[in-house]
C-alpha cells in the first residue's frame, strides 16, 4: 500500500473518530474538521517521504490538535502555508509515536448533529459531513439541493453549535428517548434518499445505504440497550436484502409482491432476524421495531412462499399508534386492501389526513386499488397523478405499463 | 418566485416521440407531469420543442449573416422544451424538476428567472 492509499485508508476508517474527538474538546465542529483536513493535506505531502506512520491515526489526530493550537494563537485557521504545515508535522512527527489513546465521542457527535436547536433539515446532511466525511456536492445530490447551498448551510449549522454552545455531553436519561430518536430519524433518512433511487444506477447513491448501515451499526454498538437502534438497523438491512431483487433482468421495475425471493439476499435477511430478534427482547416496541417486523414479515414469503398480510395490516395498525406518519397509513390501506378486499383499502385512503396530493405512493396505491374494483376512469386520473410525481424512470414506466393496461 | 426548468433529452428521448412502441409512454409520463405540476398550482407557462433538426441557428458576424440548419451546438443532449414554474424558492423548483422524465434519461437544468 503506497502512502497515498494508506492517507485514504486511515481518512476513511478514523475521520468520524477524528472529528467527533476533536470537535468535542474543541467546541467547534468547524475547525475541527478544518484542522482534520490540513492533516490529511501535510500525510499526503510528507508520508510518500517519510514512510507512513506506525500509527497513522495518531499522526493525523496529532497534526490536527497542533493546527488547533497554532490556530487558536494566531486566530487564522485558513492561512495554512506549507511551511507552517511542515513544522506542525516536525512536532507531531514526536508525539505520535507514542501510544495515543483516544475516546470514541462519535457518538457525542451524533446527539451534537441531532440537536433539537438544530433545524430538522440539516441534521443528517451535517451527520454525513462530520462523521463519514461526505463532501457537500455529494449530500447536495443526495437531497436534491444545489451543492452551494448545501455547502451554506452546513456551515450555517456548524456555526450555530459553536455558537449556541451546543454540549458535546451525553444527553440527560429523561431525555434520552427524544434525542435517541431525533438520531435514528437522521440516520433512516440517509437511507430513506437511497431507497428512493430503485434503479441504483448512481452508484453515489448506492453508496449511501452502505453509509446509513453504517452509521445503523456504529448507534447499535454505541447504545446496545436501546431497542429502537437495532430496529432501525434490522429495517435496513430488510430493505437491502431485496434491493437486487427490484429491478427484473431488463432493468424494469418490480413491486415488492412480485418479486424473485431467489434474489433475496439470505445472509442480509439472517442477520436483519437476528438484529430484530436481539432487539424486541427486552420488550420496548417503537416504531424502528415495528417497521422492521413488517419487512420481516414480507420476508417470511422466502420460506413460505406466503405473506400474512393479516400480520402486517397489524403491525401498521400499532405502527399508526407511534408513528402516524403518511407513509404508515398508504402502508396500512394496502395491506386491508389484502386482507378484506380493495373496497376496503380505498376506504382507509379515503379516510387520510388531506396532506396527500404530493405523496406519489398514495396516488400509485389508490390507483391500482381504482382499476381492481372496476373504476377505470378514476384508476386512469389516479396513474397519472402517480406518474407525474414520480422521480424514478424505471417505477415510472411501471406505471405507465399499468396505466396503459386499465379497462 | 419564477423558475425555468430547461427539459434537455437524448436522441433517443426525441426518437420516442414518434415511435410506435415508446410514443404512448413518452406522451403520457409528460401529460402526467405537466398535469402534476398543473394541480399543485405551480404551473406558470412553457412548450415543447421540435426536434433539434429541425431549428435553424443565426448568426451575426462582421456584417455577414449566417444561417445553418441545425441547433447551435452539437451535443448528447439538446433542449427538447421547458417549463416556468412559480414556486417559493430553489429546493421546490428541484423537487418538481426531479419529476421531470428527462431527469432520468437526459438532464434537466433549473435557473431562476430575471425578474
Amino acid at each position: 500500500m503506497d502512502a497515498r492509499q494508506a492517507a485514504e485508508l486511515a481518512a476513511r476508517t478514523s475521520y468520524g473518530r477524528l472529528v467527533a474527538y476533536l470537535a468535542a474538546s474543541w467546541r467547534d465542529v468547524a475547525r475541527a474538521e478544518d484542522a482534520l483536513g490540513d492533516a490529511l493535506v501535510a500525510a499526503l505531502e510528507t508520508w510518500p517521504q517519510s514512510g507512513v506512520p506506525e500509527k497513522p491515526e495518531a499522526w493525523l489526530l496529532s497534526v490536527a490538535r497542533r493546527r488547533l493550537i497554532d490556530g487558536a494563537r494566531h486566530a487564522s485557521v485558513a492561512a495554512a502555508t506549507t511551511d507552517a504545515l511542515r513544522i506542525v508535522v516536525e512536532r507531531a512527527q514526536e508525539e505520535a509515536s507514542m501510544d495515543v489513546q483516544f475516546p470514541d465521542e462519535r457518538l457525542k457527535l451524533l446527539f451534537v448533529c441531532a440537536h433539537p436547536a438544530i433545524d430538522e433539515g440539516i441534521r443528517t446532511p451535517l451527520m454525513l459531513q462530520t462523521v463519514l466525511g461526505l463532501d457537500a456536492a455529494a449530500i447536495a445530490s443526495a437531497f436534491l439541493v444545489s451543492p452551494a447551498t448545501m455547502g451554506q448551510r452546513l456551515v450555517r449549522a456548524k456555526t450555530k453549535i459553536r455558537d449556541a454552545g451546543i454540549h458535546f455531553d451525553l444527553p440527560e436519561a429523561h431525555e434520552l428517548p427524544e434525542r435517541v430518536e431525533a438520531v435514528l430519524e437522521a440516520i433512516y433518512a440517509v437511507y430513506g434518499t437511497s431507497w428512493d433511487d430503485v434503479a441504483g444506477a448512481d452508484a453515489r447513491r448506492r453508496g449511501l445505504a452502505e453509509e446509513a448501515i453504517y452509521l445503523g451499526r456504529l448507534v447499535v454498538g454505541l447504545l446496545p440497550d436501546e431497542p429502537e437502534a437495532g430496529g432501525l438497523l434490522a429495517l435496513m438491512l430488510h430493505c437491502e436484502a431485496r434491493r437486487p431483487a427490484r429491478r427484473d433482468a431488463d432493468g424494469r421495475y418490480v413491486p415488492l409482491t412480485d418479486q424473485d425471493v431467489a434474489r433475496w439476499s439470505t445472509p442480509l435477511l439472517k442477520e436483519a432476524e437476528q438484529i430484530l430478534h436481539a432487539a424486541s427482547r427486552p420488550n420496548r416496541p417503537g416504531r424502528f421495531q415495528l417497521e422492521a417486523a413488517i419487512q420481516s414479515v414480507h420476508a417470511a414469503r422466502a420460506a413460505t412462499g406466503r405473506t400474512d398480510w393479516d400480520a402486517i395490516a397489524l403491525l401498521y395498525e400499532g405502527l399508526l399508534r407511534c408513528a402516524p406518519t403518511i407513509g404508515a397509513h398508504v402502508g396500512h390501506a394496502a395491506a386491508l386492501a389484502e386482507t378484506r378486499g380493495a373496497a376496503a383499502g380505498l376506504r382507509a385512503l379515503d379516510a387520510m389526513p388531506a396532506a396527500v396530493s404530493a405523496y406519489q405512493p398514495y396516488w400509485a396505491l389508490r390507483a391500482h386499488l381504482l382499476r381492481a374494483v372496476g373504476r377505470g376512469d378514476d384508476a386512469r386520473d389516479a396513474y397519472g397523478r402517480a406518474i407525474g410525481l414520480t422521480e424514478d424512470g424505471a417505477a415510472r414506466a411501471f406505471l405507465v405499463a399499468q396505466a396503459a393496461a386499465v379497462r | 418566485m419564477k423558475y425555468t426548468v430547461l427539459v434537455y433529452e437524448t436522441e433517443t428521448d426525441f426518437a420516442a416521440r414518434t415511435d410506435a412502441k415508446r410514443k404512448d409512454a413518452y406522451w403520457g409520463a409528460y401529460r402526467a407531469y405537466t398535469k402534476a405540476l398543473t394541480d399543485a398550482g405551480v404551473m406558470a407557462g412553457g412548450a415543447g420543442l421540435q426536434p433539434p433538426a429541425v431549428g435553424t441557428t443565426l448568426r451575426h458576424r462582421d456584417g455577414k449573416r449566417r444561417v445553418q440548419d441545425g441547433p447551435y451546438a452539437e451535443a448528447k443532449e439538446q433542449l427538447g422544451g421547458y417549463y416556468v414554474l412559480d414556486v417559493p424558492d430553489l429546493d421546490t423548483a428541484l423537487e418538481w424538476a426531479a419529476r421531470c422524465p428527462s431527469a432520468s434519461t437526459g438532464a434537466v437544468e433549473v435557473r431562476p428567472n430575471l425578474s
